[in-house]
């Protein structure tokens, strides 16, 4: 079986899971929703300000709540199912790419949800909107990276749930600073290739380290 | 002896964090043979298991499955001719006990039809569309053996093989284990009720290490 089609498979699976539980379609999205909901009820109802601070609380929700979405994935895989999985002679450097995409059509679909919501209440001022096509996805791909990499480390630590918060957090700090400049260069009329780079490069970087480190922190799980 | 046994520890000893679970283990397993593995709660049966699957790395001692050296990258060249069915469930409890077994046949590179083949083999033709999390313990334990029927291992693990089965099932246990051993396979078998086992000889786990039982 061909590289790309283990990743397929994995990804497929991670999917049809979700698609049973619906836990970021019922429960994660609403409840991100409810928070950007909650915002405006805490400081006010001053439009300008709520316009200007949209953009920011907008990212800041899908991080937090991205984490979620990160959580429920890393959660699929049990001690048995990686066992199964590893005696399937499934490339780890596959089963990483695979839960990494299905991860980050899973965030994709979150930040897809909590738009109309931001633009409801937020209002922002949408210049240049097109090229969110490209801001959301690397976005999500980098969060969807971050998370099946944080998924091994803890994995393999033994540690779990409980560790990929304060492991996801301060490593997507880059992810929210070039989304959110990004953003705010659309809104300004600025350039916004210094930003869009850096997302790519953060992307890249994680999709590097986690492929390399994917072998060995499968491995060393007891 | 074989020149080639299927299982050959040499003086193995496993660690895990400050916890000793084997040392010096001695064993070897020949092409067509069925062995029981004894020991009480906690003695490292699972453990052992699962290092002989490759799925763990012995800290001390050496040791080959397959050919491939236990701890080398080789082990993942002989990963695929290994079925452990432990005592957790290997399955995805959202999903189907037929969309589990065809995951299996896919990722195996099997025929899908062989996936619901094999469903019917163990019994649970009607079932395939019943989710993992729905079905009874002895219905999960019918799944993971269809995966032995579907990837067809030289290499057949089975950890508390008769536990919770009816006497129906523990027939397809016994069945599946001799279609592995006639096409010259090898068979470990963990039970804590050795006077159900039927197998060639048995070892138990004392203090770490392997003893053959009398």
């Amino acid at each position: 079986m061909t590289f790309w089609r283990q990743v397929y498979e994995i990804a497929r699976k991670d999917l049809l899971v979700e698609s049973r539980t619906a836990e970021v379609a019922l429960m994660t999205a609403p409840f991100g929703a409810a928070a950007l909901i909650m915002i405006p009820l805490a400081i006010g109802t001053d439009a300008p300000l709520l316009t200007d601070l949209g953009p920011g609380l907008y990212w800041i929700v899908v991080l937090l709540f991205g984490i979620l979405v990160i959580l429920r994935k890393s959660a699929v895989d049990g001690g048995p199912q990686r066992d199964l999985v590893r005696l399937l002679g499934i490339d780890p450097a596959a089963r990483f790419t695979g839960a990494t995409i299905a991860t980050s059509l899973l965030v994709l679909l979150f930040e897809v949800a909590l738009g109309p919501v931001l633009v409801a209440l937020y209002n922002p001022d949408l210049r240049g909107w097109p090229w969110l096509f490209l801001i959301l996805p690397l976005v999500a791909i980098g969060m969807g990276l971050l998370g099946t990499i944080a998924s091994g480390v803890t994995t393999s630590l033994g540690t779990r749930t409980s560790l990929t918060p304060l492991l996801v957090v301060p490593l997507a700090l880059p992810l929210l600073l070039g989304a959110t400049q990004a953003f705010e260069g659309l809104q300004l009329g600025g350039s916004i290739v210094p930003w869009l780079v850096l997302l790519f490069a953060v992307d890249l970087a994680l999709a590097v380290s986690g492929i390399l480190a994917s072998g060995p922190l499968e491995e060393a799980v007891t | 002896m074989n020149a080639n046994p299927i299982v050959s520890l040499e003086n193995v000893g496993l660690r895990i964090g400050n916890t000793l679970i084997l040392r010096h283990a001695k064993m070897t397993l020949e092409p067509g043979e069925k062995v029981g593995l004894l020991g009480p709660n906690g003695s490292g049966k699972t453990t052992l298991l699962r290092m002989i699957a490759t799925l763990l790395r012995p800290t001390s001692g050496s040791g080959e499955v397959l050919g491939a050296e236990l701890g080398t990258d080789a082990v993942y060249d002989v990963r695929h001719r290994i079925v452990m069915v432990g005592h957790l469930p290997g399955l995805y409890p959202e999903l189907t006990l037929g969309e589990n077994t065809r995951f299996v046949a896919r990722l195996a590179g099997r025929p899908l039809e062989l996936a619901d083949e094999s469903l019917a083999m163990v019994g649970l033709a009607g079932a395939s569309e019943r989710r993992a999390d729905q079905s009874s313990k002895g219905m999960l334990r019918r799944a993971e053996l269809a995966r032995a029927l579907i990837i067809e291992p030289t290499l057949l693990l089975l950890d508390e093989a008769h536990a919770g089965l009816d006497a129906e099932a523990i027939g397809i246990v016994d069945d599946i284990a001799e279609r592995v051993v006639g096409a010259g396979g090898a068979v470990i078998l963990v039970s804590h009720e050795p006077d159900r086992l039927t197998v060639d000889r048995s070892v138990q786990i004392v203090d770490g290490t392997l003893e053959a039982v009398s």
